[in-house]
């Protein structure tokens, strides 16, 4: 398959593929690591967990429409407002959601997996009505667009590297939360014994309320980070919901660090193959292989060692 | 027939009531294009009823039973569509005798799995088996490493992706996003015109009727008592000596088997087998017929799922936007409100105060199962 390619070319389409494959990783570990919060965590499968995502962009998408219209001047700067309002929508519809429909459901996993289904037909058929069934774009400000050209085959993208940023950013933001402060703390100790975190004092209703939505949000803020990448449609977050539960069970579901691991071999994996595969023959064997290696190693690729 | 079943009279006459309505009632109502609308809703319960052994008996949610209604279907339509292509009907080819889609995407010579597919008695073969055996497959590799539950049914939705991304990627072998379409004949019979499409409703309604006292068998055995053991304490049933994940494997494979049944007989009476019957969002929808009629019920099953898809068409034909709201509506409801679906309602709150001779009993004391998780 390398017939007609000199090495410095074989490099250069690793080292493209490779670039490409580290914007699907981003897009995975941003959705990945809300669902890795609730699936993990709290044990909730959220079947509406792409839909969030696509409020999150679809929030973008106003803004961007709303800065040009009314203050260009601060065009430049839209999009981290627009991920900050995205992070609130999201949240808040997750804290709703939680407190309306999840919450009777905990004893019953498999039923909530069938009840946010529901939901998220339901918020598809939302987004259609309101902002038709055709995909939106947003309008990149000046900065983000263009490309840096490496060496003279080797093009980076702006707009890839800034998606990249903000993934390692709030990557680290999340593990700081979950690690190092107080509520952190608060909701491993919830999902780890409940009774007793309740007997030492944690509100763990809240704790729920919270943990859920602060997954939510953080898939809305993913979704903020897509429409950088690509363009949105009402359906555009189911394409993406069983990859993500791939990647969590891959990682083992308790892992934070094993889904940024799973993420990573997934979409590297798929994206090089893409190359010299069309693009469904790629997908088809890289869930393969995981599908193999799960039946291999139930537990994941990284499994806390727990005595049940 | 009732003494084999262990049926006690309420049993038999839900099954009398049913077998009246499937058999007689639907017919005599409706013209020949309404009825086959029914029998290919019917064909979806053969996968509800499947689902029922499988998640309401055995608790193992399989998102993925679509794979197997379609592995069925599939296998029937290239018999058909072998039928269909003959070198003469296909003459303005540029390879005469294989089918048109083949022919489109420049596949010269008849892909080796499709030989046997020229022999009706190996497709009838194949349609259950192959996904059974994909089922067995399946069901070894996941239950003999005790992955239950939630963990199974994700990676059965994987497969259901998988395979559909693979029927629309393999398009020269399968079709494409397409299916195989352009069916017409059975052995020369053809199955297009409205006799044909009646008689394939009753011998439709026929078969639902012997997977149903299969069903009703396996449940009245005391292999259906392990099941719903199972299902409660997985870890006692071991402990006490049985061998778990046999038994999950096996109800799977009844599931799937079923399944693989109405994909076949979906195949007939609709005329063409596409991916959309494979993938994640129909399988899914299978699983919420199953639900609404209540997962404990194998009669509960048939009468969902034929609420569900009358609910859809008369919906979608008259406010095709509201469609999806009414069935995300029915998922949340069924699952908040309903967990036993319409059978739930029926024992709950209709035969209480049916007078006894007709079925009507007391109202059990607590003795409501509780939803499988």
């Amino acid at each position: 398959m390398f017939d007609g390619y000199t090495m410095g070319e074989i490099g250069a389409i690793f080292a493209m593929q490779g670039f490409a494959g580290l914007i699907l990783f981003s897009v995975f570990v941003l959705m990945a690591l809300g669902l890795a919060i609730i699936f993990g965590q709290m044990g909730v499968i959220n079947m509406a967990h792409g839909e969030f995502m696509i409020l999150g962009a679809y929030v973008t998408y106003l803004c961007s429409n709303f800065f040009a219209d009314y203050i260009p001047a601060l065009f430049g700067i839209y999009f981290f407002v627009a991920m900050f309002l995205a992070f609130l929508a999201a949240g808040a519809l997750g804290a709703l959601v939680e407190w309306a429909m999840i919450r009777h459901l905990y004893r019953r996993p498999l039923d909530t997996l069938l009840a946010t289904w529901g939901l998220s037909l339901i918020l598809q058929q939302t987004y259609r009505s309101i902002f038709g069934a055709r995909e939106v774009g947003v309008t990149l400000p000046d900065w983000l667009m263009g490309s840096f050209a490496l060496t003279d085959i080797i093009d980076v993208q702006i707009n890839g590297l800034f998606v990249m940023g903000l993934t390692l950013l709030i990557t680290v933001g999340v593990g700081l939360l979950m690690f190092k402060a107080r509520f952190g703390r608060q909701v491993r100790a919830v999902m780890q014994n409940r009774m007793m975190a309740g007997a030492v004092g944690i509100d763990t209703e809240k704790v729920d309320r919270k943990t859920f939505a602060l997954g939510c949000g953080i898939a809305g803020v993913a979704g903020s980070a897509f429409t950088m990448i690509g363009s949105t449609g009402p359906t555009a977050g189911q394409l993406y919901i069983v990859d993500t539960f791939l990647v969590v069970v891959f990682g083992g579901a308790q892992s934070l660090l094993g889904t940024i691991a799973s993420a990573f071999t997934i979409s590297q994996s798929q994206s090089a193959m893409e190359f010299f595969l069309s693009g469904s023959m790629a997908k088809v064997l890289t869930l393969l292989t995981v599908v193999g290696i799960l039946m291999l190693r139930p537990q994941g690729l990284f499994s806390l060692k727990v005595r049940r | 027939m009732a003494r084999i079943l262990n049926m006690d009279r309420t049993q038999l006459l839900g099954f009398v009531l049913l077998a009246a309505l499937v058999f007689l009632v639907l017919p005599l109502a409706l013209d020949a294009f309404r009825l086959n609308m029914v029998g290919k809703y019917l064909t979806y319960a053969f996968v509800a009823v499947g689902l029922v052994l499988c998640w309401g008996y055995g608790g193992i949610l399989s998102l993925g039973q679509g794979v197997f209604f379609g592995l069925g279907g599939y296998c029937m339509a290239m018999f058909l569509k072998l039928e269909a292509s003959t070198p003469e009907a296909t003459a303005i080819q540029s390879t005469p005798g294989i089918p048109d889609f083949m022919d489109w995407n420049q596949v010269t010579a008849l892909p080796w799995f499709w030989e046997p597919f020229h022999n009706l008695a190996f497709t009838l073969f194949a349609v259950i088996a192959v996904p059974v055996a994909f089922a067995f497959i399946i069901g070894v590799a996941m239950f003999k490493r005790r992955v239950g539950g939630v963990y199974f049914a994700i990676i059965t939705q994987a497969v259901a992706a998988i395979l559909s991304i693979l029927i629309i990627g393999q398009q020269g072998y399968t079709g494409g996003v397409n299916g195989i379409t352009d069916l017409r004949t059975l052995l020369g019979w053809d199955i297009r015109t409205d006799s044909a499409r009646t008689i394939l409703y009753f011998v439709n309604g026929g078969l639902l009727f012997v997977c149903l006292f299969i069903a009703a068998w396996i449940k009245s055995t005391k292999f259906g008592r392990i099941l719903v053991a199972m299902r409660g304490r997985e870890d006692r049933v071991r402990f006490s000596g049985y061998d778990v994940s046999a038994f999950k494997i096996f109800v799977f494979c009844v599931a799937a088997g079923m399944a693989a049944v109405g994909g076949a007989m979906f195949t007939l009476q609709v005329g063409f087998m596409s991916p959309t019957f494979v993938g994640i969002v129909p399988s899914i929808e299978m699983v919420i017929f199953c639900a609404v009629g209540g997962r404990l019920s194998i009669l509960g099953a048939v009468y969902g799922t034929l609420l569900v898809n009358w609910g859809k068409t008369t919906f979608s034909e008259t406010f095709p936007e509201l469609w999806l709201f009414a069935m995300g509506a029915v998922f949340i409801g069924v699952v908040l409100a309903f967990p036993n679906g319409l059978a739930g309602l029926w024992t709950d709150h209709v035969a209480p105060r049916l007078p006894r001779r007709l079925g009507g009993r007391p109202r059990p004391e607590a003795a409501q199962p509780a939803p499988a998780e």
